[in-house]
């Protein structure tokens, strides 16, 4: 096969940008053994930003989950005045500078923020707190989930609703049993999307949080605090975070690549392919 | 057995109003082209839309009232919707998905049906015919006092359509509850349903027995709808009081029905007669051109010749050995022709405009 000048320079570039994502994360490895690794974890440093990154990320997730799914439902299934900017709100987060997310969260319920003086009467200081980094973490990573979640569900079936409400079924056995199964795959990415966003958020948590040891100072917050003092331990914690990013990742490839083949290996075992 | 009713039901569709009333004992057919808002009729009775007004009810059984405010969730009327792709879900097997409704097992019904062997497979893994089963099995499990049918037969192929149009014949004679099916075939209709309404633009155009459509088509689209040949010509009054329409090549019919001016006549396909030598019986009308084509359908053949379709056995071909292009005479009585539409010129001696169909 005789290669055209296209297909070399295609080639090339591609090689290039592989290469160049690839570097960094092998870089990371080539300075620290696994044995390096695991001593890490005897650094209090690193050890107590790990705790604390792992309960703000599970209680965050938790919050997106409860809050973000009831509303992407809605926004799938219901058209009403203002819905584009309802979608448009949601995706916000996104595109806003994490710093600047920081600054508003703290301009809203900071001590002289625009409810800081009514959760000041109930005797709550969010700032500089644990619940601050969670509210962080959840503001920056919701649209992640959000978005997908609404995806999941515009992408069902409406007449599978339709039919098991007229079995009999009521709109939550409805949802459990005929609707969430067909979103579940979307749903999982989204979630898995959202988890690794908020993992490595930095910029609003600095912000409206700060980075104490123990209380608010999260696995790249304490990136940043060891950067000076222990180059070593910084490498271990991007090490432990690149592993957790590439487990989340490889996790969800292979979830939804069993849920596409499992589906695909009945339809041609038979034969027949869906008709649906 | 019980009576489904639907009186003045409205509801707006994108191009036109859906507007009508209907009553369902036995077995209804509602047939119309695609768009004409027989779904949107099933969906009303099963409480998945609401229309802007009208009663449903069956019997003292009221489900929906725009007078009372009264509207029951789809959950709450005991219904059975039988979804035209089927609406299986594709999560659960089929024991599973005809379980839904009740609850607990079904299998009374899965044996009924002659799908027990399919029990655990997942809806992708069947065919069209098994899948309609199934679907069928899971809308009597919700034990329906009314049965709702939307195109059952349409997402099959034809050579599965035909055994299961017989399954389903035997099925709807068997129920002892009211059925509303809709269809855009009226062959499926008259083979499944005793009545049959046909709805065009939203609106009822007529309702009657397959045998009453077919005789008396109220209007050209009915009479289109039914198989009928339609003949465009201009109606004539002869001085002995016969009426004689000129079709447009110059062709002149005679029909037993009495009109003037521009007319639509409509002539079934298995009213016409073929032959080689022109008909000895002057009092025949015929068409004397040549066959355009043959399309051959089990033991029937219909065969286009000049304007008109008609339909022979497959037997009466073989005699008369037809082959295209070669010229035939096609011949029908008078009595065999019905005027279905009369256009009134307008001021400038054009005709109206047809009813698209």
């Amino acid at each position: 096969m005789r290669q055209t000048p296209l297909a070399l320079v295609v080639t090339l570039a591609t090689v290039v940008t592989l290469a160049f994502l690839l570097l960094p994360i092998v870089a990371i490895f080539a300075h620290t053994s696994p044995r390096h690794l695991v001593d890490q974890f005897s650094n209090p440093v690193v050890r107590d930003a790990f705790v604390v990154s792992l309960k703000t990320s599970l209680l965050a997730q938790l919050l997106i989950v409860g809050f973000g799914t009831p509303t992407a439902l809605l926004l799938a299934m219901k058209r009403f005045p203002g819905h584009a900017l309802a979608v448009t709100l949601v995706e916000l987060p996104l595109v806003l500078p994490p710093a600047v997310a920081g600054i508003a969260l703290l301009a809203a319920f900071g001590r002289l923020g625009l409810l800081g003086s009514s959760l000041g009467a109930l005797g709550i200081s969010l700032p500089f707190t644990q619940s601050a980094v969670t509210i962080a973490v959840a503001y920056v990573a919701s649209p992640l989930y959000i978005r997908q979640a609404i995806a999941a569900f515009e992408a069902t079936d409406p007449n599978l609703a339709a039919a098991s409400r007229t079995l009999g079924a009521g709109p939550v056995k409805t949802f459990a049993r005929v609707v969430l199964p067909q979103a579940r795959a979307g749903l999982i990415a989204g979630l898995a999307l959202s988890f690794a966003r908020g993992l490595g958020e930095f910029g609003a948590t600095i912000m409206f949080a700060g980075s104490l040891q123990k209380v608010t100072q999260t696995l790249p917050l304490a990136i940043y605090a060891e950067f000076d003092q222990n180059f070593d331990a910084t490498l271990a914690i991007s090490g432990v975070l690149i592993l957790f990013s590439v487990a989340l990742l490889v996790a969800l490839h292979l979830g939804l690549t069993w849920q596409r083949s499992s589906s695909n290996a009945s339809a041609s075992l038979f034969g027949l392919t869906s008709s649906s | 057995m019980a009576t489904l009713k639907l009186e003045r039901i409205r509801v707006p569709l994108r191009s036109y109003e859906l507007e009508l009333s209907l009553e369902v004992a036995s077995t209804v057919a509602l047939v119309g082209p695609s768009g004409a808002g027989k779904t949107t009729v099933l969906r009303a009775v099963a409480g998945l839309i609401s229309p802007d007004a009208g009663r449903i009810s069956i019997d003292d059984d009221v489900w929906f009232d725009t007078g009372t405010g009264r509207n029951l969730p789809p959950e709450q009327r005991q219904v059975g919707l039988v979804f035209q792709e089927y609406a299986l879900f594709p999560n659960m097997t089929v024991r599973q998905n005809v379980n839904y409704a009740r609850g607990r097992a079904a299998d009374d019904l899965l044996d009924r049906f002659g799908i027990a062997g399919l029990a655990s497979a997942k809806p992708a893994q069947l065919s069209g015919g098994e899948k309609q089963r199934v679907a069928l099995a899971r809308a009597l499990a919700r034990e329906p006092i009314v049965l709702l049918l939307d195109e059952p037969l349409s997402a099959l192929d034809s050579h599965t359509k035909a055994s299961v149009r017989a399954e389903l014949q035997d099925l709807l004679a068997a129920l002892e509850i009211p059925v509303l099916l809709v269809t855009h075939d009226f062959e499926d209709a008259a083979a499944l349903a005793d009545k049959v309404s046909v709805i065009v633009d939203g609106k009822i155009r007529q309702t009657g027995t397959p045998g009453n459509l077919v005789a008396a088509p109220a209007d050209d689209f009915v009479a289109s709808f039914t198989g009928a040949n339609l003949l465009d010509g201009y109606a004539e009054t002869t001085p002995n009081g016969h009426t004689r329409i000129r079709l447009s090549d110059g062709t002149l019919v005679a029909t037993a029905d009495r009109a003037h001016g521009q007319v639509t006549l409509a002539v079934y396909p298995w009213d016409i007669t073929l032959a080689a030598k022109p008909p000895n019986d002057s009092a025949l009308n015929t068409i004397h051109a040549p066959i355009r084509g043959v399309t051959e359908l089990g033991n029937r053949v219909r065969l286009s010749i000049g304007p008109i379709t008609a339909e022979i056995t497959a037997e009466s071909r073989e005699r008369l050995d037809l082959k295209t292009g070669q010229p035939v005479y096609a011949s029908f009585k008078a009595t065999g022709t019905r005027v279905v539409a009369e256009h009134p010129l307008d001021d400038d001696g054009h005709k109206h405009q047809r009813q698209p169909d």
